[in-house]
């Protein structure tokens, strides 16, 4: 049960093979059993999850049928769920417990999934490595000695390790991507306000962006067609005619599939000196992958992304700035972490917020104070706004030429953990090849392609504007003729 | 002092304005904004400031915001910013308050202030730099909660207009002239219920003073003034000291001060040194607000007449004096009940309907306390009674009479009120020259010796021989009939 895609858990629930309570509860059992290993849950709620999984089997009874009715999913910390407790990974939100749904999990309810728990993550999201949780890091079950990315690990971890059929993840500069690529997974970042953030605890607002995460382009377009939508909620939401992000995933296989895509390869990618920025046996799988793309039927075509390398920087000013100003709500007046002693009000928020922030979230909330301040502003946050729209710029120049972008995800494998984190310069450079999506607000996706030494490597795929659907369709191509996707971690217990 | 110089020193004052909309729901939340409600009760989510909660801005804020800027010739901003202003208080759940800083609603724009009475009265011009939408904090309360704060939050997220205007106003005089001004306006186009107890409408002013033709001196902010009383106060106050302080030596320090109406007087809140840095940035959760030229039109088509142009028409159409005209429209309430009593009356009516409305209504309704809205004499009902004045069918005497009566529910609800307390009480005045004559007759006869006495040259007398004959007649004859008859008769 537990290797079968969203597809087969659908046709499996309608033909009442099994029901939504024993799919469920194989799936806390084998929570139970091995996320001690992984680490990829903060909560579970077995009660509560069997309590969804008994509604969805009534529904099912009263003769509803539907995608995901009755399909248990892991859901991040990142969701408020009404009655779960949401803790966005750190202590300052340890008893905060949700009177109210994000619209990604009312979405999910209305769908008849299954919320089997809240998966671990970086603290409020910064972070690409999962080490930066108050809960502690997780573990990549393609090698527990190394972290699973960041900041959606626990999501990655959690499918990677069939301790959930697909999970949400949130991505504000590759964290679906990224901890995707780690851990041989498919996740897709859909154009900026295609997912409705409400309920969904931000970190920079302008960036995140929900999407899914799971062990197929397919299921991603399922889980994709629940979360999309306008939401009146969401002032950057956009009002866009509903679509179906699996159409065009049907349509039968030809022999020359992608006979006609012109996929665009930057050269700040690919370039003779610009593939030293990636790990060599990386960009061998990447460059085969595109190969196998041409025997597909695309053509490749030259691009150039010049403010590409203007991107990191950037991002590190915007993001940083808007988290510092998001995060300034948690203050121990109306809920979360409060210090137990202080003396006036300033003592109250200043050891409020030392407890209960932890290192990575303070150096982000003291840049972005420092980027944001009197005679600072013009110099950083000025400045980092006219390279995101010379990025975009960049973007659509490109996509003239080509119909999707490629290149790797990440520029190496899973790392150790506590490898990366002394040095938060390095860190940052995991999202050197995804930071720039987010930047733009354009749609993107990991997809595995290969095994350096027995760990995952990704495949980044990134679209025009509301391209989701396309992306999907060649993802899924490419995953109809290879099997890196289908691969599982070789350690897995079953 | 008030009248600007002060000893050959100058005052110049700004003043920003902080108006409550009168909308229905916060600025970017669902919740009400009535006032006096149990603390919290009307606060959700969004006022809460929950993780992961989004604001969604209300478009009738906007409006007023559109409907403002139209009122002073302003420019409505085709594209305008929401910013996000970051400081940490209690009562301020998002650490920041979400406001628009470099790119406002409304730029630009005049207000036309009359400072002194009557026909002392002088205009002035007063510049405004812009308005700007933003939310409101809530409320910290230090009492009865025993050295701890308890935090109320219903009028977090409750929509303002900021107005700011230049520093044009040179004297407290022209200060509560222009916010008297302002006041009226907000509510005449009904943005704002103006009411100053509940803070709807509060004002801060920026007040320096200079040698003539010297360069601007440094100004200090007097926040939160609620009363048109206490705005004058304070910044008489602070004038005086301020002045004080240069011929003493001293120098200003720009700080923001408070005015405590106890002792009158301003003390210092924080100086510049310690001012917060705000970290404004433009808010990512809100698009730019974009407003559309068909909006603007719209709105202006259902704009009412502004004051100043209804003012204008009063004098035109209505042969009014300025003083008149002024006062009828002080607001949008008693203009239009004016012009519905003016309407019922005929145009002829006009100039006393004016009278009735500024004396006797306003008279009785300022003793009872209620709005001309709610005045139980109907303008038409008014107007209808004006026009028995002015068609000789009562006199003004018997006339105040007849409006006691309406008030008091007399005559029924319609609008000829008044014309059926007159038959049913028989009001009617006795016009008919031989009936009067006769009674003149009766009176003359009835009282030789007061007609000797008016003889003799006594005036007076003459003045009581009127009253009777008006008692004979109940009050009914026509005075000026009656004064007109018993003369020629006397001669």
């Amino acid at each position: 049960m537990i290797e079968l895609s969203l597809k087969e858990l659908a046709a499996g629930l309608a033909a009442r093979e099994f029901s939504s309570v024993e799919l469920t509860q194989a799936y806390l059992d084998r929570i139970a059993r091995l996320n001690p290993q992984y680490n990829a849950f903060i909560t579970v709620d077995p009660e509560k999850s069997l309590a969804q999984a008994r509604a969805a089997d009534a529904r099912r009874a009263s003769g509803e049928s539907a995608p995901l009715l009755g399909v248990p999913l892991a859901q991040k910390d990142i969701f408020c769920a009404k009655g779960w407790r949401t803790t966005c990974a750190s202590r300052m939100l340890e008893n905060f417990v949700s009177p109210y749904d994000a619209t990604v999990i009312e979405r999910f309810d209305a769908a008849g999934a299954v919320n089997l728990g809240k998966t671990n993550m970086d603290e409020f999201a910064m972070g690409s490595s999962n080490e930066t949780s108050y809960y502690g890091a997780v573990k990549n079950p393609w090698d527990p000695a190394r972290v699973p990315g960041g900041s959606s690990g626990g999501s990655a971890a959690a499918v990677a390790a069939r301790l959930a059929p697909a999970a949400t993840g949130t991505d504000t500069g590759g964290s679906i991507r990224q901890p995707a690529a780690l851990c041989n997974l498919t996740g897709i970042k859909p154009t900026y306000g295609v997912v409705s953030r409400w309920g969904m605890i931000a970190f920079a607002s302008s960036l995140d962006q929900a999407g899914p995460m799971a062990r197929s382009a397919e299921d991603c377009a399922i889980l994709l067609n629940a979360m999309a939508g306008f939401d009146p909620r969401d002032s950057t939401s956009l009002e866009r005619p509903v679509e179906d992000y699996t159409r065009l995933l049907a349509a039968p296989a030809a022999d020359l599939p992608l006979a006609g895509l012109r996929i665009g390869l930057p050269r700040e990618f690919f370039g003779e000196a610009e593939r030293s920025g990636c790990d060599a046996r990386v960009m061998q799988l990447v460059d085969e992958a595109i190969a196998a793309y041409r025997a597909l039927g695309a053509e490749t075509v030259e691009v150039s992304l010049p403010a590409m390398k203007l991107a990191v920087p950037a991002y590190y000013v915007i993001a940083p700035a808007e988290a510092s100003s998001n995060l300034s709500r948690f203050d121990g007046v109306r809920y979360g972490h409060r210090a137990a002693e202080y003396g006036d009000l300033d003592d109250m928020y200043a050891k409020t917020r030392a407890q209960g922030f932890g290192a990575e979230v303070k150096r982000r909330i003291l840049i972005g104070t420092y980027v944001l301040s009197h005679g600072y502003y013009d110099a950083y946050y000025r400045q980092a706004q006219r390279i995101r729209r010379l990025i975009a710029e960049d973007f659509a120049a490109a996509f003239r030429q080509c119909d999707v972008i490629m290149g790797p995800t990440s520029p190496g494998t899973a790392f150790r953990l506590g490898e990366k984190a002394a040095d938060p310069v390095q860190m940052y450079l995991s999202d050197i090849y995804t930071i720039a999506v987010n930047l733009a607000g354009l749609p993107g996706m990991s997809v595995p392609c290969g095994l350096a030494d027995g760990l995952p490597a990704g495949l980044q795929l990134i679209g025009n504007y509301f391209g989701e659907a396309r992306l999907l369709e060649v993802a899924h191509r490419y995953q109809q003729a290879s099997a890196w996707h289908r691969q599982r971690p070789a350690a897995l217990a079953d | 002092m008030n009248q600007g110089a002060a000893g050959g020193w100058e005052v110049v004052i700004g003043i920003e304005t902080h108006a409550q909309l009168a909308t229905q729901s916060k600025i970017f939340s669902g919740a009400s904004i009535a006032f006096g409600a149990e603390p919290n009760v009307q606060a959700c989510a969004v006022d809460l400031a929950l993780p992961g909660v989004l604001p969604v801005l209300n478009r009738g804020a906007v409006e007023c915001a559109i409907r403002f800027g139209l009122a002073v010739g302003a420019e409505v901003a085709a594209h305008s910013v929401f910013a996000r202003k970051n400081y940490f208080y209690p009562d301020l759940p998002k650490g920041y308050q979400i406001s628009q800083f470099e790119e406002p609603v409304v730029k630009g724009g005049q207000l036309t202030i009359r400072v002194g009475e009557g026909d002392k009265a002088t205009e002035k011009t007063i510049r405004l730099t812009r308005a700007h939408l933003e939310e409101d904090a809530g409320k910290s309360l230090h009492e009865d909660f025993h050295g701890k704060t308890g935090i109320d939050l219903n009028r977090a997220g409750t929509p303002l207009l900021e107005i700011v205007s230049e520093p044009d106003l040179s004297s407290s005089a022209e200060a509560v002239a222009y916010a008297r001004a302002l006041h009226a306006l907000v509510r005449w186009i009904g943005i704002c219920d103006g009411n100053m107890q509940e803070g709807s409408f509060r004002c801060d002013a920026n007040v320096s003073v200079r040698r003539p033709g010297a360069p601007l001196g440094t100004r200090r902010e007097i926040k939160n003034l609620n009363s048109f009383r206490f705005l004058q106060q304070a910044i008489d106050y602070e004038v005086r000291w301020q002045i004080e302080t240069l011929e003493d030596g001293g120098r200003i320090q720009q700080a923001t001060v408070l005015f405590d109406p106890d002792s009158g007087e301003t003390r210092t809140m924080r100086t510049k040194e310690d001012a917060h840095d705000y970290r404004y940035f433009p808010d990512p959760d809100l698009l730019p607000l974009v407003i559309g030229s068909d909006w603007i039109e719209r709105v202006r088509g259902e704009m009412p007449e502004l004051p100043d142009a209804k003012r204008a028409r009063f004098m035109a159409d209505y042969g009014l004096s300025a003083y008149d005209a002024t006062t009828l429209t002080a607001s949008l309430e008693v203009a239009n009940y004016y012009e519905a009593a003016v309407a019922a009356a005929g145009a002829a009516a006009a100039k006393p309907c004016a009278n009735w409305v500024m004396v006797d209504l306003a008279a009785r309704i300022n003793r009872e306390g209620i709005d001309f809205a709610a005045a139980p004499v109907s303008a038409q009902q008014l107007g209808r009674l004006v026009a028995r004045i002015v068609d000789n069918t009562i006199s003004n005497n018997i006339a105040k009479k007849v409006f006691e009566a309406i008030w008091a529910g007399e005559g029924g609800s319609g609008e000829d009120a008044a014309d059926r307390i007159i038959e049913a009480q028989g009001l009617k005045q006795i016009t008919d020259t031989g009936a009067i004559e006769a009674l003149i007759d009766g009176v003359l006869a009835a009282n030789p010796a007061m007609v000797a006495e008016f003889r003799a040259g006594k005036e007076k007398a003459f003045n009581a021989l009127v009253g009777q004959a008006m008692k004979a007649t109940k009050g009914k004859a026509n005075p000026q009939q009656v004064n007109q008859l018993l003369r020629s008769k006397l001669q």
